[in-house]
């Protein structure tokens, strides 16, 4: 028996197939991973990420703080409630976690971290936090639910007291704001505008059933895996981890390295491998039918970190990490036969939209 | 409760086996297994030709999230595969012991002697399982 978040007997009731997921008893889907795949793309999905971690920090120096604990610079959050995508690195350059800081005032911030290193977090983020006399909060009160797709935002709305309505409905992308004892971010890891809202667990249950009376599918982590790998994010543990640093994995994109005098975790280990490192991750489309899947062996050199099929390109994709120098057209092998895939620059897909050529498959078998 | 019809005889890694008189038999996999597995995206079956050994790898069919072998419950060589899972992988959740079908094959022995159970124990077989 795993952990459990309080939306867990409502995924039951609902026909959830239950899966171990760093520990948890989640949804991998309610009936059908691809048509919840296709709620996303074309309408209105949910999902259950309350095993996310939410931790607030709190104190004066808290943003001093999170410019040495964090790859990117929180210093570049000025307005209220401004969100920042970056890596928490150990002092090598290997990455402990990613995560998502909002800036809510200047003595604090809230974290959003991965379910499988929570733990592991609470624990650095605490080691270093002492010094600058910051506290962390882990805050399992709240419950944390996704809602993305075209219409999420529109589907949402409604469900807001009359007097947050247009405050909510004006939110920037990558903005967030409280709402009373809601948070809630236009945020999210689907490639597809929508709503991350963290609200106490109390509330949770019948926010899900009105949500879903609202005409919006509840979505489990198989179509979450496909829509995040289509929209070219990565997943902590499989794209990037301790062993592998941000710029063979795609992010190089989240290190601030400017201002030259700001001294983050990671910072030195950083400037070497950019001069020495010689992979980075690139996305991948297999030219022929056949799934793409993790640890799969690229020729000449490199391997898939994620791979699996598109439900809206009909094609398998991943991610892998190969030589700079690999040629624009690989082989991977699957089973044992070499299938030829083309280097591709992620993402594969936005709002709905391909946005890389599909060749057609030359033979069938 | 999955679907489990009463003619067909069945595997414990949840092949199905249609048997015709004359030693030809047509092989698919359980809608138990296809129900198990999820939305299929990507099914390969074995060649026209392929002598195939019982207990032998020959198809693999595959969903979002992992892939599976699928084991030739008899002896035989390869008549026919069902090129229409190509390009329509859903057949086989849609209708598995139907146009899911995956190969056929004339055996060249009984197949009494294989390890195969009758409807009434494959369903015995699923519940001790899920137990």
């Amino acid at each position: 028996m795993g952990l459990k978040t309080v939306l867990y007997d409502t995924h039951v009731k609902q026909g959830a197939k239950i899966v171990d997921f760093g520990g948890w008893d989640m949804p991998l889907h309610y009936g059908s991973q691809l048509e919840e795949h296709h709620a996303v793309r074309r309408d209105a999905g949910m999902f259950d990420v309350s095993h996310m971690g939410v931790i607030d920090l709190c104190g004066e120096r808290t943003r001093d703080f999170l410019r040495h604990l964090l790859a990117n610079d929180v210093g570049r959050l000025t307005l209220p409630g401004k969100a920042l995508y970056s890596c928490m690195l150990l002092p090598n350059g290997g990455v402990i976690d990613d995560l998502i800081v909002y800036f809510l005032s200047d003595t604090r911030f809230r974290l959003v971290v991965n379910a499988g290193t929570r733990d592991k977090d609470l624990q650095w983020i605490r080691r270093h936090a002492e010094g600058f006399a910051v506290t962390a909060a882990l805050r399992d009160d709240l419950a944390m639910i996704a809602i993305q797709g075209p219409r999420a935002r529109e589907k949402t709305l409604p469900l807001l007291p009359p007097e947050h309505r247009s405050a909510a409905a004006e939110l920037e992308n990558f903005f967030g704001a409280a709402f009373d004892s809601w948070f809630i971010a236009r945020t999210g890891y689907t490639g597809e505008d929508g709503f991350e809202v963290m609200l106490p667990a109390v509330d949770a249950a019948r926010t899900w059933d009105a949500l879903r009376a609202q005409g919006i599918e509840p979505a489990g982590l198989g179509a979450r895996d496909t829509l995040r790998l289509e929209a070219g994010m990565n997943l902590y543990g499989n794209d990037m981890d301790e062993n592998h640093h941000p710029l063979e994995s795609g992010l190089a994109w989240t290190v601030a390295f400017e201002p030259a005098d700001r001294e983050f975790v990671g910072r030195q280990a950083l400037l070497n491998l950019r001069r020495t490192s010689a992979d980075e991750l690139v996305g991948l489309l297999l030219e022929d039918r056949g799934v793409l899947r993790g640890h799969q062996k690229v020729v000449p050199a490199g391997e898939v970190t994620s791979g699996t099929f598109s439900p809206t390109l009909n094609r398998s994709i991943a991610l892998a990490r190969l030589p700079r120098t690999a040629p624009r057209r690989v082989q991977v092998e699957i089973r044992g036969k070499l299938h030829a895939a083309s280097v591709v620059k992620p993402p594969f897909v936005r709002h709905g939209k391909a946005l890389i050529l599909i060749p057609a498959i030359g033979d069938i078998h | 409760m999955s679907n489990i019809p009463s003619d067909l005889r069945y595997t414990k890694s949840h092949e199905w086996l249609r048997a015709a008189p004359n030693g030809a038999v047509e092989i698919g996999i359980s809608d138990h297994a296809q129900s198990a597995l999820g939305d299929l995206v990507f099914v390969e079956v074995p060649e026209v030709g392929r002598a195939l050994k019982a207990g032998e790898a020959c198809a693999v069919v595959e969903s979002v999230k992992a892939a599976s072998d699928v084991y030739s419950p008899v002896s035989g060589k390869v008549t026919a595969a069902n090129a229409a899972l190509a390009s329509q992988p859903e057949l086989l959740n849609q209708d598995p012991y139907g146009a899911g079908w995956l190969f056929r094959l004339q055996t060249n022995a009984p197949i009494d002697g294989a390890p195969l159970m009758s409807a009434a124990d494959y369903a015995k077989y699923l519940a001790d399982q899920a137990s």
